[in-house]
């Protein structure tokens, strides 16, 4: 490569515009000069490329040649040009000719509010359908699935389970210990961490616990299955996805959740057992405030929402899973919608417990 | 002969923008039909209308004499589904289950072999596509030749009258293409099984296809439809569409 870059030259020869091409002209030649070349060519007037000097034209240079024929928008005279820069070029205007596919403008987010309600109702429905007609399609329902479930949902998210509960009855009740001690109530830390605890947040945090570790990985298993064609499979099996999909993973939630919400509530009273512990307190006392605190509605009024939590997590991740769209990226937005979708399911549907909980006086 | 596949005037749009229009064309039982035509003609499109996937916006389709569209379409495709296999593009293989499980799982849901049963049936239909050594490997850990392969076995489980195959033999080596081939001919005669294929594949096109239809997004001003239908070799040797000349011999449509 004698002289690699390459060169543009503007002159008028009797009121014609002449652009001088000269050198190499690559990609990298072409970007630089793209604006000044196809600025030079809007001249009015009769137009004339000299590639005399051109040594090396591809297809990239002649992209901008013809985007410069574009821009003066009337016939441009060519002289110079050798046998294959003027076939590059020629090939390089039919190929830009093709009529483009016109798209709707592209919007970065569509908000419409009516579609995922409308899609919600309709997987209701659709689930209704499976449940209802489950005894006619009973082999459908994979029993060693639902185990599988539950082991990846329940079993191995124990150990997270445990911790998060016993740093939460740890950090409640230091927190409250604090402010209650100048009033000389610290003994009742003990009350207002066990009610808490049992009421709202064994189930809340559990929920949120499986929403991020169980309600994305079902979007993200069937998001990925849609992906594949694995579900389309199934439709031509004549098999119900949501007999053979959706329902495991919903039940094995349903029957996890309330385990969960139990471990956590005993590693949070052990949290907070150790706090009050430390400030002096016998874990007798601290039992028996517990005992008076609490009962046996609390508790099983929060496994009971667990529960409920538990499916709505599953039920969402499934549902955004079964509506993934096209591609990779569709699966990780799957898994997004399944953990923020389940999140705000459970605090609602926890609004509604706190409501129907004080109607009947619970 | 009667006939396993009558379309009449399918059509699909999605938006404003057509597919196809006016589809039609009969597969007598017993045949090698193939789909063909070029990238993003509907080739894809029209199968999944075929199978039950997606609803034509227009036209009837009448598979195994259960009528799959209009309103009562939903009992019929029921119906037609448990009379056919599909193997789809990519072998759509369940991942969390090995080769055998997954040509197992149709003998499970609908038959009542015992599960010996199921197995010895799974492993002959395995060996059938070559993959008799690869039962207890997962689909991740197969190549995907092979899980094309393996998505024939499992579509062939039930021994169904009707398969439909996409795209068989893109991606395999010519060997393991021609046996396909072989296969494809030999269930076609011993046991009459009927065929729709959609493929690319010249050479097996003119070697196992009786009959096909040849689809184009530019069949008419406003879209895509049918520009040929009849045998391969024929229109090889006879068609005046620029489209399947091009198609057939190879020459760039000017």
């Amino acid at each position: 490569m004698t002289d690699s870059t390459a060169r543009l030259g503007t002159e008028e020869r009797d009121g014609t515009t002449v652009l001088t091409l000269s050198g190499h002209l690559g990609a990298g030649e072409a970007g630089r000069l793209w604006r000044q070349t196809v600025r030079a060519s809007r001249a009015p007037g009769p137009l004339t490329f000299d590639l005399g000097a051109l040594e090396y034209c591809d297809m990239s240079g002649a992209a901008l040649l013809v985007a410069a024929e574009t821009a003066h928008g009337g016939p441009v005279t060519l002289t110079g040009a050798s046998p294959s820069i003027a076939a590059m070029l020629q090939r390089a205007r039919k190929a830009g000719a093709a009529p483009p596919v016109v798209r709707a403008a592209r919007r970065f987010a569509d908000v419409d509010i009516l579609a995922p309600l409308v899609g919600g109702f309709a997987f209701l429905g659709e689930l209704a359908v499976a449940v209802v007609t489950l005894p006619v399609r009973f082999r459908m329902l994979r029993l060693p699935d639902i185990w599988r479930y539950a082991d990846q949902a329940g079993v191995r998210a124990i150990p997270l389970v445990l911790l998060l509960g016993y740093l939460m009855g740890l950090i409640l009740a230091f927190q409250s210990a604090v402010p209650m001690r100048r009033f000389g109530a610290d003994l009742f830390v003990a009350n207002l961490v066990a009610v808490s605890l049992l009421r709202e947040l064994g189930p809340l945090l559990s929920a949120v616990i499986l929403a991020g570790r169980t309600g994305s990985a079902f979007a993200a298993e069937i998001g990925s299955m849609k992906v594949n064609q694995e579900v389309d499979a199934l439709v031509a099996m004549s098999l119900d996805p949501m007999t053979m999909l959706v329902l495991p993973r919903l039940i094995a939630a349903m029957l996890v959740m309330p385990a969960m919400v139990l471990t956590l509530d005993i590693a949070g009273l052990l949290g907070m057992a150790t706090v009050m512990k430390a400030f002096g307190y016998p874990l007798v006392t601290v039992m028996h405030q517990v005992q008076s605190a609490t009962s046996s509605l609390d508790l099983f009024g929060g496994l009971f929402k667990g529960m409920c939590f538990g499916s709505a997590v599953a039920a969402i991740g499934c549902k955004t899973g079964l509506g993934t769209g096209v591609g990779p990226r569709a699966v990780g937005l799957a898994a997004t919608g399944a953990v923020v979708g389940g999140i705000v399911a459970t605090i609602f549907l926890d609004g509604l417990f706190a409501l129907l909980f004080y109607r009947l006086g619970l | 002969m009667t006939a396993a596949i009558h379309v009449e005037g399918v059509a699909q749009r999605f938006g404003t923008r057509t597919i196809f229009r006016d589809v039609s064309f009969e597969v007598p039982t017993g045949e090698v039909f193939a789909i063909l035509g070029g990238s993003g003609c509907g080739k894809s499109t029209l199968l999944n209308q075929l199978i039950g996937l997606l609803a034509p916006t227009a036209g009837t389709i009448e598979i195994l004499g259960n009528t799959t569209t209009g309103p009562a379409g939903a009992s019929g495709r029921l119906a037609m589904q448990r009379q056919i296999g599909v193997m789809f593009q990519s072998g759509a293989l369940f991942g969390s289950m090995t080769l055998l499980e997954n040509v197992m799982l149709p003998l499970e849901m609908f038959t009542d072999l015992p599960p010996e049963g199921r197995e010895s049936v799974a492993r002959v239909k395995l060996g059938l596509v070559g993959l008799g050594h690869a039962a207890f490997l997962m689909p991740a850990e197969i190549s995907g030749g092979m899980a094309k392969r393996a998505g024939i076995a499992r579509a062939m489980a039930l021994d169904p009258p009707l398969l439909f195959l996409d795209e068989p033999s893109a991606g395999l080596d010519p060997i393991t293409s021609a046996e396909l081939d072989r296969l494809i001919l030999q269930l076609r005669d011993d046991l009459g099984t009927t065929f729709v294929l959609v493929t690319h594949e010249l050479a097996s096109i003119l070697a196992i296809v009786d009959r096909c239809i040849m689809l184009d997004r530019n069949a008419y001003p406003d879209g895509g439809g049918t520009i040929a239908i009849g045998n391969p070799r024929v229109l090889r040797d006879e068609g005046t569409h620029k489209m399947v000349r091009a198609f057939f011999r190879r020459e760039i449509p000017e």
